[in-house]
């Protein structure tokens, strides 16, 4: 008499296709997924305690450390946070310098996305090619800040430098030479046959579940929701730069495929180079910080901000309490909730499958984690 | 979408009894303070209005007496963004699950309970998140005490 049952494979947190840390219990029948459970926590560091015991200023290079793939981004939104918390006016200048910088920081972000989706998939050059632009961003972050992963770039009132002699010829030639690069991922990768069918209507999210999930980013935006918060909130300067958001078109299969996430990605950063040419040329001379205390001791107020990082919403919930450290700071971070929705996604999926729906999600787990 | 203020109204007569104070100073986005008996027909009010993404659940820990529980929505596509606060006694802090409005509540309650201690009636699956499964107490409560060792391992 034959027998089957139900197998609980342990997938991570050391599996090279999970992206750091992250542990997932699959329930499996045969190849098939039954159950997932994501395991998450490994990389807590417990930020927002730390975040109660220092000052508003030294809370800065923690957010580096939120999502390191975009910490100018994390600078950004912690930055903008307090700032609407204490009614500072940025110096135009700083304002178009963190939208250039957070811009290059979400291309660096989705090239690391392009190079280790394509790895996951089984295919290792891209990932050569992706990094092989990325250093060119990272060389623009060193020449304006000495630093190549975690910035600490941006200050409450502005940016802590102003950006050194050539840097902005420098950053042109880095748009210049790289918008053709997208052309030979196209040719490398997005349309190759193999690429296509094995993303194609795999793992796909739809609109409903990706909202009650609390998706956001690019992977809510391949699910064909238009939701980006620099076009529905815009801070700093990006109310007055034109740019698209690209959506899920079910190019391979259906909208909101595993294919659709890659290719949001993708234009996404068509569309960043686009920005900072206008940045480029828009960007007066000027200061580039406000005058802020050095301590600041904010009177009970609270907010919650948040931004468009490359991975989705990040959320800084802060509550001032007259003291020169917040009463209490949460983080929401993007890729907490997309994490949770794998719950939702990967039941019904063959185990190889899952490789690429976490890849396609591009989750990052200290964000997560915190 | 709605204004505050009818928005309010006519979830006052939607849920009867359930605003106890409606905030706009010195805050954003504004916040409606809620009865905690009510906060699930609250939300599955406000998500029927509009208010489609729950874009986090934060704990606020305030002693000696109160823990406050924040629910913060956003209406995509609407530019509109509220929260909806609850006060809970901090020795029993226990709550209604809103996982049945929205499923994102799920892993944010469970972050809630780690780190506050904050317990959600109706919660399917109430574990830690965060820490680990045998941490002793809840991290981010103000009058937490770290302890000195953790299997082997010396924290101070």
């Amino acid at each position: 008499m034959l027998e089957t049952q139900e197998l609980v494979i342990n997938m991570g947190p050391q599996h090279p296709s999970t992206h750091g840390v992250l542990r997932l219990l699959l329930h499996t029948d045969g190849e098939i997924i039954v159950e997932a459970q994501p395991h998450v926590g490994y990389l807590h560091r417990g930020i927002e305690k730390i975040a109660e015991k220092v000052n508003y200023h030294q809370f800065m290079p923690y957010t580096d450390r939120i999502d390191y793939l975009a910490s100018m981004n994390c600078n950004h939104a912690y930055a903008c946070a307090v700032e609407r918390l204490m009614g500072i006016e940025v110096p135009e200048r700083a304002q178009f310098i963190r939208v250039i910088m957070s811009e290059l920081n979400r291309i660096a972000s989705h090239l690391v996305f392009f190079g280790s989706f394509g790895m996951d998939v089984g295919a290792f050059t891209p990932f050569l090619y992706g990094l092989r632009e990325r250093e060119r961003t990272l060389d623009l972050f060193e020449a304006a800040c000495g630093q190549r992963l975690t910035y600490n770039y941006m200050k409450i009132g502005g940016v802590r430098w102003d950006l050194p002699p050539g840097w902005t010829d420098k950053c042109r030639e880095f748009c210049d030479y790289f918008e053709p690069k997208i052309q030979e991922y196209h040719d490398l990768l997005t349309y190759n046959y193999i690429f296509m069918k094995r993303l194609g209507n795999i793992g796909v999210l739809t609109p409903e579940d990706a909202l009650a999930y609390g998706v956001t980013g690019p992977n809510l935006r391949a699910s064909g929701v238009a939701y980006d918060i620099r076009k529905e909130e815009p801070y700093d300067v990006y109310d007055r730069l034109e740019f698209d958001i690209p959506v899920g078109t079910g190019e391979a299969g259906a909208v909101g495929d595993c294919f659709d996430r890659y290719m949001v990605r993708i234009k996404e950063m068509q569309q960043s180079v686009r920005i900072i040419r206008q940045c480029l040329d828009m960007m007066p001379e000027g200061d580039v910080q406000a005058r802020v205390p050095r301590v600041l001791k904010i009177p009970p107020k609270e907010i919650y901000f948040r931004a468009e990082n490359p991975r989705g919403e990040l959320g800084f919930y802060i509550v001032a309490n007259g003291k020169p450290s917040p009463e209490r700071l949460k983080i929401r971070g993007a890729s907490f909730s997309n994490i949770h929705v794998m719950e939702k996604i990967l039941p019904g999926l063959m185990v190889a499958d899952a490789v690429a729906v976490i890849a396609s999600l591009d989750v990052i787990l200290p964000e997560c984690d915190r | 979408m709605k204004d505050l203020n009818t928005l309010v109204q006519d979830l006052q007569a939607a849920v009867e009894g359930a605003i106890e104070e409606v905030v706009t100073e010195n805050t954003q986005p504004p916040y409606i303070i809620v009865k905690k008996e009510k906060i699930v027909p609250v939300l599955e009010y406000l998500k029927k209005e509009g208010f489609n993404h729950l874009s986090a659940v934060s704990a606020v820990d305030e002693p000696p007496e109160k823990i406050w529980v924040v629910y913060h929505l956003v209406a995509i596509g609407e530019k509109s963004t509220l929260a909806v606060k609850t006060v809970l006694p901090r020795d029993a802090a226990e709550v209604d699950s809103v996982g049945n409005v929205y499923p994102t509540a799920l892993w944010h309650e469970r972050e809630a309970y780690d780190l506050m201690g904050v317990k959600f009636k109706g919660h399917p699956d109430l574990r830690r998140i965060l820490m680990p499964d045998d941490w002793v107490g809840h991290p981010l409560r103000k009058d937490y005490e770290q302890i000195k060792e953790y299997h082997g391992i010396k924290t101070d």
